[in-house]
């Protein structure tokens, strides 16, 4: 079936199959391999983009769902060659460890700003849960998120 | 995934077309939050799949109409859990939402497709049953009103029949006072499934309801009509035995969450918590 979707600014008019998930669309028809794939059934979070201004965990959506929306994925999120507040305090926190769970981490944190700018630890804990870090990283990624909503001030 | 059709309805009658055409072949898709786990894991092999988000009656809405409070089918439970409405009058749903998976599942998952897919622990069952909720179905035939506590009839088991759709969920807005108390214990905060859920409602008039989570084949509603449970001055010991008699119903079983030993001793301790919450909330509403 053929849809009309935006990703990161740029129009896209494609055909695409009806068991294709947003997620596989992404990296393998668009190849934003920032996205990433893991545990496929919504627990990890590594694969979250913004859907119509939501976090969603792609590899839960069909991209057929997509039709006529606006995806933003973790390449959207710098403007102008230049990262954005929240992925400069992720390098200032030294939140990345092994890097694979950070795009989701950032993209759910981006959308917890969006909503709430100047979160307390609490509800960045919230914000994230639904992102798991395998190396641990949890306090320094969650430091960087509360010094962003700081910086937003 | 195995390859299906993808039909995207504009109208309910649409919709029931294309039901009518592919009956068992047919999965609706509304958030899609279990669905796409179940067509990726093959164990639901469609012949095509049918987006309810696209059908103009189905549109995510939040609306009071005659002492009802209606919730769509496709309304996210993000959406539920912002709602100013559902906030005033069923802050426990508000509660039991914020617990379903994590942001990112909320921002999808519908609090209709959670009914569906009747899961034994689905996080929104308790409070909607102690708060009376009716569902709304329609199929080419004609629309009819099913009672949530019979709508649920077994784990992945509704009273669907062939061709019908949820269109929304109704909650009576009481014009008594009332309070009540969702609690659920987890593993882990995120992402998890009740190990134990319940909500606790009690009203002005002396009524207590308790409805269950993952304690039994599918969420289940009690009542104390006689006054004890509510009683703010009758003693622990009574309330106890009350409550004893009340979870005879459940029937928890062993599994990777917790033992049915585990299971039946939070029942208790968790009856008796939400119990006094709500006791404590009455009197302060």
């Amino acid at each position: 079936m053929r849809i009309h979707v935006t990703v990161n600014g740029s129009e896209h008019d494609v055909e695409t199959e009806a068991n294709m998930t947003l997620l596989d669309f992404l990296r393998d028809g668009l190849r934003l391999t920032g996205t990433k794939e893991c545990c496929a059934v919504g627990e990890c979070g590594a694969c979250t983009v913004l859907v119509d201004g939501r976090a969603v965990n792609s590899c839960l959506m069909l991209t057929a769902e997509s039709d006529g929306g606006e995806v933003t994925t973790i390449e959207g999120l710098a403007a102008g060659g230049k990262l954005s507040v929240l992925q400069d305090a992720f390098l200032a926190s030294g939140a990345v460890q092994c890097g694979f769970c950070i795009p989701g981490q950032v993209v759910a944190a981006h959308h917890l700003l969006a909503r709430n700018p100047h979160p307390t630890l609490d509800e960045v804990k919230e914000g994230l849960s639904g992102n798991l870090c395998r190396c641990g990283g949890y306090m320094q990624i969650c430091a960087a998120v509360v010094a962003a909503g700081r910086a937003n001030r | 995934m195995v390859p299906f059709a993808f039909a995207r309805p504009a109208t309910l009658s649409e919709t029931f077309a294309v039901l009518d055409e592919h009956g068992d072949e047919a999965s609706l898709l509304a958030g899609g939050t279990d669905l796409v786990i179940e067509l990726r894991n093959r164990s639901r092999r469609p012949k095509v799949v049918i987006d309810l988000k696209r059908v103009a009656e189905l549109r995510p809405g939040i609306s009071e109409r005659g002492g009802w409070l209606t919730i769509t089918a496709t309304t996210a439970m993000t959406d539920v859990q912002e709602n100013a409405l559902v906030q005033m009058w069923f802050p426990a749903l508000v509660d039991a939402a914020a617990t379903v998976g994590s942001v990112q599942i909320r921002n999808r998952a519908t609090l209709a497709g959670n009914m569906c897919h009747a899961s034994p622990a689905a996080d929104t069952a308790p409070p909607l049953l102690v708060y009376g909720a009716v569902v709304n179905v329609a199929s080419a035939r004609g629309a009819r009103r099913v009672k949530l506590d019979e709508f649920l009839v077994g784990p992945r088991q509704t009273v669907l029949q062939r061709g019908e759709v949820v269109t929304s969920i109704d909650l009576p807005i009481a014009t008594e006072r009332r309070a009540a108390t969702f609690v659920r214990i987890t593993r882990r905060r995120g992402v998890d499934l009740a190990t134990v859920s319940l909500c606790c409602l009690v009203d002005a008039s002396g009524s207590t309801r308790f409805a269950y989570g993952a304690v039994g084949p599918r969420p289940f509603l009690v009542a104390d009509e006689t006054g004890a449970l509510s009683d703010p001055s009758a003693d622990d010991e009574s309330k106890s035995t009350v409550l004893r008699a009340l979870l005879e119903q459940a029937s928890p079983i062993s599994d990777v969450r917790g033992s049915r030993e585990y299971r039946e001793a939070m029942l208790l301790v968790m009856s008796r918590r939400a119990l006094l919450s709500s006791i404590e909330r009455l009197g302060a509403a």
